[in-house]
């Protein structure tokens, strides 16, 4: 299919086109993917809209640099084999990424067509390219010549999984060392069904171990293996094992049956697959009024994930406004078209317990918004005499993670900041020659794109460090 | 894929079984366990590596059977596979010093806990006493191994085997008899709580190790969280043995008992299957 480009008057006057998703109360009650993706006419209409900058902004917002106007240029010329290998050249994981990153601060952000109305659905084409992609072509990785050389990856996430991909298509003998039983990490265990399907991460994992990646799950670096092992055994190591530490609230109560950390509560859910219980043999408990506190992405994969298990009510408890949530516009608004229930400027004081130490309810403080604090986001600080108690079955805290320090505690001599991340150099590289780090283990908990920037980052450093 | 290639009965609900984890075998140390997940769908259950070969490189799981996923893993036949097993996991055993008296307590599948324990202080030339119970004869198993690290005194709630009593009545004895240095309990939480009581007047440190509720034992999940003077410490990577003295055994007695009606459910069902497909 070729298609002749329309003129860019034309092309303005084409409106953004509308994700079609499951119908609120429907969606609500199961796990199946949320956006249904856009068809192929509506894609192409979607395309047209993209004005082809001479000098596109869109790409200085992205972490992973993808060539946007090239990528939509095919979609527009009706190419989209054309468009996936674009794609596939800047970014290893566009179906993951076209669904769970945050377009509208990065790339749709900078959209010149945002200036007088709305940007152009990156995000939306991104995951069509990647779709048709993957249900249309049958392409293997192509690889430079084998290098001789090998490479160990620790963790199968965002960023260990661009890595192993960048550095197994330069040609190194690449093994990926998983704690868990499958592949994926915050792409299996946290982010949940309904809005990046496991379909999409196992096609990802199958492509790499086509290419001759060799995944070793069940093995944990620090414990199963410790990394002066695999030094010896490989010429170079990336450490992208992320922060996989839960930060609880630290408020009386916290211990009571109840209480799931949001890390707890969606890897029994995703990864063990909890809400087939027991079809599988996870439980997990279900609750009928659910707090979730926090207000990231993760406290919305949590709030919606407990609304899906059956709660009639499922509540976001968040100490700032609306506003100043971290998570992505779009999962707000699903969030909200699910029904649930917004308690903002509220800040957890306690836990309470029933007679048998279940959660009974989470006493809460009102807060209002003093001045910006380091992060610029107006400080919440408490209303005096404003407490109350939210009645509650199951508290899911979603407050975010620090760094694991299961392999950093393995090593003395690599380099932390007192976060107990680890600390690297512009390429990438700890204070140990040849192992080098990124994603959340670097950075503190963040998104699933900056960690597959560091991938690809880590990749390109791995592969000078060897050339030399 | 890990292949069983052994499976015994130890007791009226306590199974032994050795399985090939030639890397698991090679690094463990006492008081460490592994994650097991029998296939697909199961779940993940932390067990302690009992005894490990690293030159032949098996492991040894002793499993009380007591749920549908644990009835599911001792159902397993030599030759048969569990999907995956991960570890090793947790802090070693804090072994005494050369030349100390340590206890060793293990009541019911806790002597399989134990015994790694007892195992590590004999081959550091620690003085080891070993006390394990049951209710009654069938009950009580690894006597033979045990004896392999020093004395070992059997407690029988009826007295059809061994001393009759339970194993703090026997402890009690030895920290009369003076001497001891460090004792080593595990079993269930009423057991470990009653010997932290026992010993605490005595002022003999007391290790026990704790198995709470976990998912993936890596510090990941919080779920394992234990109260330990005033602080919480995740099981799977500050423990699994803590100071007994210092631990909430309310706590995390309570905590266990967290999925008791859909564990109830699931076995019904399973026992309901099983016998359909009688």
């Amino acid at each position: 299919m070729s298609i002749t480009k329309p003129a860019v008057k034309d092309r303005m006057a084409i409106e953004r086109c509308v994700m079609v998703e499951q119908d609120p109360l429907e969606r609500a009650k199961n796990f199946n993917e949320v956006n249904k993706g856009l068809a192929l006419e509506t894609a192409l209409r979607e395309s047209q809209r993209c004005l082809e900058c001479k000098k596109p902004s869109c790409m200085e917002g992205c972490p992973v640099s993808v060539n946007i106007p090239r990528f939509i240029g095919h979609v527009m010329e009706g190419d989209f084999a054309a468009a996936a290998e674009s794609l596939a050249l800047d970014n290893a994981l566009p179906a993951v990424t076209g669904r769970v990153c945050p377009q509208e601060t990065q790339c749709e952000c900078h959209c010149i067509r945002g200036k007088k109305g709305k940007p152009v659905a990156i995000g939306y084409l991104e995951r069509f390219v990647a779709d048709w992609s993957r249900e249309n072509l049958k392409k293997d990785m192509e690889k430079a010549p084998a290098t001789g050389k090998s490479v160990a990856v620790v963790g199968a996430g965002p960023a260990g999984l661009t890595a192993a991909g960048e550095l197994a298509r330069k040609g190194y003998d690449v093994t990926v060392f998983e704690a868990l039983q499958k592949a994926g990490g915050v792409l299996v265990y946290g982010i949940p069904e309904f809005r990046l399907p496991k379909k999409i991460v196992q096609a990802e994992v199958d492509r790499l171990t086509r290419a001759g990646v060799k995944i070793e799950t069940d093995s944990i670096v620090g414990r199963t293996w410790t990394l002066d092992e695999l030094r010896q055994k490989f010429n170079a190591v990336f450490i992208s094992n992320g922060a996989g530490l839960p930060v609880f609230m630290n408020v009386p109560g916290e211990s009571l049956k109840g209480v799931y950390s949001a890390n707890e509560y969606l890897t029994r859910v995703n990864l063990m697959g909890a809400y087939k219980f027991p079809e599988c043999d996870t439980p997990i408990i279900k609750g009928k009024r659910v707090c979730v506190v926090g207000g990231g992405n993760v406290a919305m994969d949590a709030v919606r994930t407990a609304k899906r298990l059956g709660a009639e009510e499922a509540i976001i408890i968040y100490r700032r406004g609306k506003a100043e949530m971290p998570a992505r516009v779009e999962e707000v608004h699903h969030a909200e078209a699910e029904g649930i229930r917004f308690e903002m400027l509220t800040a957890p004081l306690e836990v309470v317990g029933d007679e048998n130490n279940w959660v009974r309810g989470l006493k809460c403080q009102k807060m209002e918004l003093g001045e910006p604090d380091a992060s610029g986001r107006r400080r919440p600080v408490p209303v005096a005499g404003s407490e109350y108690v939210i009645d509650c079955d199951v508290i899911v805290v979603a407050i975010g993670t620090r760094a694991n320090p299961l392999l950093t505690a393995t090593c003395p001599e690599m380099k932390l900041n007192p976060k107990g991340n680890i600390i690297v150099d512009e390429n990438g590289m700890t204070s140990i020659p040849g192992v080098f780090a990124g994603g959340d283990i670097v950075r503190g908990a963040a998104t699933v794109i900056l960690a597959m920037g560091d991938g690809k980052r880590a990749a390109t450093a791995i592969d000078n460090y060897l050339k030399k | 894929m890990f292949k069983v290639i052994a499976n015994t009965q130890l007791s009226p609900n306590v199974w032994r079984l050795d399985v090939m984890a030639p890397r698991i075998a090679q690094v463990r140390r006492a008081g460490q366990f592994v994650i097991v997940c029998r296939d697909e769908n199961s779940e993940r259950i932390p067990l302690t590596v009992a005894d490990a070969s690293p030159t032949e490189g098996w492991i040894t799981l002793v499993i009380q059977a007591i749920g549908k996923s644990t009835r599911q893993l001792v159902e397993l036949k030599p030759g048969e596979f569990i999907r995956d097993i991960s570890g090793p996991l947790g802090r070693p055993t804090e072994l005494a010093e050369a030349g100390a008296k340590a206890v060793c307590v293990g009541g019911g599948v806790g002597t399989g806990v134990v015994h790694p324990i007892a195992q590590a202080l004999h081959a550091k030339g620690v003085n080891v006493v070993s006390v394990i119970g049951g209710r009654s004869k069938p009950w009580v198993f690894f006597e033979a191994e045990l004896k392999r690290y020093g004395q070992v005194v059997v407690c029988t709630d009826d007295g059809s085997y061994g001393r009759k009593g339970f194993v703090t009545d026997a402890v009690k004895e030895q920290l009369e008899a003076g001497g001891v240095n460090v004792v080593y309990a595990v079993g269930p939480v009423p057991m470990m709580r009653a010997m932290a009581n026992l010993t605490k007047p005595y002022g003999v440190h007391t290790v026990v190790s704790l198995n709470p509720i976990m998912v993936d034992g890596t510090g990941m999940c919080g779920g394992c969280r234990v109260t330990v003077g005033d602080q919480v410490k995740f099981a799977c990577v500050d423990g699994p043995e803590f100071d007994g003295h210092q631990v909430d055994f309310d706590n995390l007695w309570d905590r266990l008992g967290m999925y008791k009606p859909e564990e109830k459910n699931a076995l019904e069902l399973f026992q309901h299957k099983c016998q359909c497909n009688q």
